[in-house]
């Protein structure tokens, strides 16, 4: 029996609610209806009073938990959307995460957004936001690729202390399957090698790294070998396995679906050429979505994100500076 | 200097003499050392800035002192010193917080009003106005899921300013779906900074609103101790008892500048002059000597402790050692290795 990302992102929630009382879930339709997702289904009949529905109101569900988080609970709230925690941005960086700092007290919430873009999902409900909460001090930003990671990456963010967006890719969440949830889970806050490889590294992360393992896999048949690193959390961002990985390749990618202007990719090329410029080959290069806002035809939509296609014809580059 | 203590917080609905001499001190203390710090703001010993509540402490006062503070939740706003003092926050932390003191609260990190102890049930507010409603909200529900509610009450204050945010509509519609055991207090002192009501809402009375939000509501004459202590104590003890969340509006005009380099230029002489403009301290005054619960005499003494407390608290907290740049630890989150 196999196990999807969606699979694990339930399971690590029942498994949350039954091995600790502090856990409750808070979200729009995840009550009986079980999520838009399904992401808890079934968990409300269990837990009727730690798995609440909520108003329409993101800025109140993030301030809500914020307040249950400082009275000794851990919740997770489940945004319907990635998009929608526009509503919930002032609650998350600027209550949630200046929380600490200000007063030493941390705020152990975990905020789910349902993120990136699926085929016909359109400008609203397909967006990438892990660089604007990680732009903010204050907060972890966990991007799981793998369904092990999806399960064991949720749990540790409902045990940490600090508040932590956990941005899980819906493209991956029934697509995505394995066949049994590793029982060793790597640390939040470590990258791993998805892909080992020699001529040149891709750092990405969520959905990316599996087009990029894809686009990989195509150009080992010309005979080139290419490393993927999976970033797993983007903050904390394990710059140290990213400048290992450069030190054996020499050539670097940075690969992302959020939008092209700063973020992620940015910051990696920043770091590798600040910290490892003398490990380069070539310059470092970056591939993102386009510069407009997410299409809604599937056709408009599969040009606008990176694809093995895209990523190949990037790598080439690369290979030939 | 040890803070105030509740007098009688589960008392019955007649409002006692002990709860509005104590008030009424607390509303001493408040004006006192916020005049103070206004001194120190204008001599450049504060640096940013200062807010004040002045006109607003009976409203504010009332609520800090029908509160539980052994039991009960106080997020109060930017112009709530006197509820501070009335639920217990010792003026030290005033002192500090607006000093830099690395001995306050907030360690230098933040200042002025933005000051609290959330592990005592004091949240400390951001300057986004409306997001506290749904924080006690859920401190509230973090009770009832661990069955811990009982008795408890939530409360915060907003001005009427903070009514048209988002946020504070989400929260209190949260609040009234849960049917919470919650006080939200609208001091509706006629400007926001500089915006008059008629810019902020359209609505006759904000009060009106309440059976929009599915909450009891009362309006009160926020010019008047007497009448804020009826009306709060009654709204406190009404949500103790289970009667759900009650929104309070009271009725004022705010005294001072938006800060203290604010010198409200913007409020008619017309309005200043009104039954709204009336000091609630003075009135508050004329109305405990009015009732003979304690003479003038008295209340003279209450104001020359009250100048000691504070000078004790503004030359403690000038002692303590500010902040060092080379020493602080930059750290935005509590685990290690996540930053």
């Amino acid at each position: 029996m196999s196990v999807t990302y969606i699979d694990a992102i339930h399971q690590a929630q029942l498994d949350l609610l039954k091995e600790r009382d502090d856990v409750f879930l808070y979200g729009q339709d995840i009550g009986s209806f079980g999520g838009a997702f399904k992401a808890t289904q079934g968990l409300q009949e269990r837990f009727p009073d730690r798995v609440l529905d909520s108003p329409i109101s993101e800025d109140a569900m993030v301030g809500m938990a914020m307040g249950a988080a400082l009275s000794g609970m851990r919740p997770i709230v489940e945004m319907q959307f990635a998009d929608f925690s526009s509503i919930a941005f002032n609650q998350i960086v600027n209550h949630a995460g200046t929380h600490f700092y200000r007063t030493g007290v941390p705020v152990p919430i975990t905020v789910r957004l349902p993120c990136g873009g699926t085929p016909g999902s359109g400008p609203f409900h397909s967006q990438m936001v892990e660089t604007l909460y990680a732009h903010y001090p204050g907060i972890i930003v966990a991007t799981p690729a793998t369904v092990s990671d999806a399960y064991h990456l949720l749990k540790q963010a409902a045990v940490l202390d600090d508040p932590v967006v956990f941005c899980e890719h819906k493209f991956l969440y029934r697509w995505l399957k394995t066949e049994a949830i590793e029982a060793e889970p790597l640390p939040l806050g470590l990258a791993r090698i998805a892909r080992p490889g020699k001529h040149a590294t891709v750092v990405t992360y969520s959905a990316m790294v599996h087009e990029a393992v894809r686009a990989a896999d195509r150009m080992a048949d010309e005979g080139w070998e290419i490393e993927v690193v999976d970033l797993r959390s983007v903050k904390p961002l394990d710059t140290d396995t990213v400048i290992a990985s450069v030190a054996r390749t020499g050539r670097l990618l940075a690969l992302g679906e959020a939008f092209p202007w700063g973020g992620v990719s940015a910051e990696i090329v920043s770091r590798v050429v600040a910290e490892g410029f003398h490990l380069l080959d070539a310059p470092p290069m970056r591939l993102n979505a386009k510069d407009t806002p997410i299409p809604y035809h599937p056709d408009l939509w599969a040009a606008h994100r990176p694809t093995p296609e895209s990523i190949i014809e990037k790598l080439r580059e690369l290979l030939n500076l | 200097m040890a803070p105030f203590t509740t007098v009688s917080p589960h008392a019955s609905t007649s409002v006692d003499a002990a709860l509005k001499l104590m008030t009424l001190k607390v509303m001493i203390s408040s004006r006192t050392l916020e005049s103070k710090l206004s001194s120190l703001y204008k001599a450049g010993k504060i640096v940013g800035g200062v807010y004040l509540g002045t006109g607003q402490e009976a409203f504010s006062a009332s609520l800090g002192c029908c509160l539980d503070q052994e039991l009960d939740i106080f997020a109060p706003l930017i112009r709530d010193q006197a509820g501070r003092t009335g639920f217990g926050e010792p003026l030290i932390e005033a002192t500090r917080t607006y000093l830099g003191s690395v001995l306050g609260p907030m360690r230098g990190r933040d200042g002025n009003i933005h000051r609290g102890r959330p592990a005592q049930r004091r949240p400390a507010m951001i300057s986004h106005l409306g997001t506290s409603v749904s924080l006690v909200a859920g401190m509230l529900m973090a009770r009832r899921m661990r069955g811990e509610l009982k008795g408890v009450v939530g409360a915060t204050c907003v001005g009427d300013g903070a009514t048209s945010t988002g946020a504070f509509h989400e929260g209190l519609n949260l609040v009234a779906v849960e049917k919470l055991p919650m006080v939200i207090l609208v001091a509706d002192n006629q400007f926001a900074y500089s915006t008059p009501r008629e810019r902020q809402f359209a609505c006759e009375k904000l009060i009106d609103r309440a059976k929009g939000y599915g909450v009891a509501g009362s309006e009160v004459d926020a010019t008047s101790l007497t009448a804020c202590l009826e009306v709060i104590s009654g709204a406190v003890q009404a949500a103790r008892a289970g009667e759900g969340p009650q929104l309070v509006v009271g009725k004022l005009l705010r005294l001072c500048g938006h800060g203290e380099h604010d010198d409200a230029s913007y409020v008619a002489k017309r309005l200043r002059e009104s039954n709204l403009g009336k000091d609630c301290l003075e009135v508050g005054i004329q109305e405990v000597l009015d009732e003979g619960l304690v003479s003038e005499r008295e209340i003279n003494e209450w104001k020359r402790e009250a100048a000691e407390r504070v000078q004790e608290a503004v030359a403690a907290a000038q002692k303590d050692p500010t902040p060092d740049p080379y020493q602080e630890d930059w750290k935005a989150v509590s685990e290690e290795g996540m930053q």
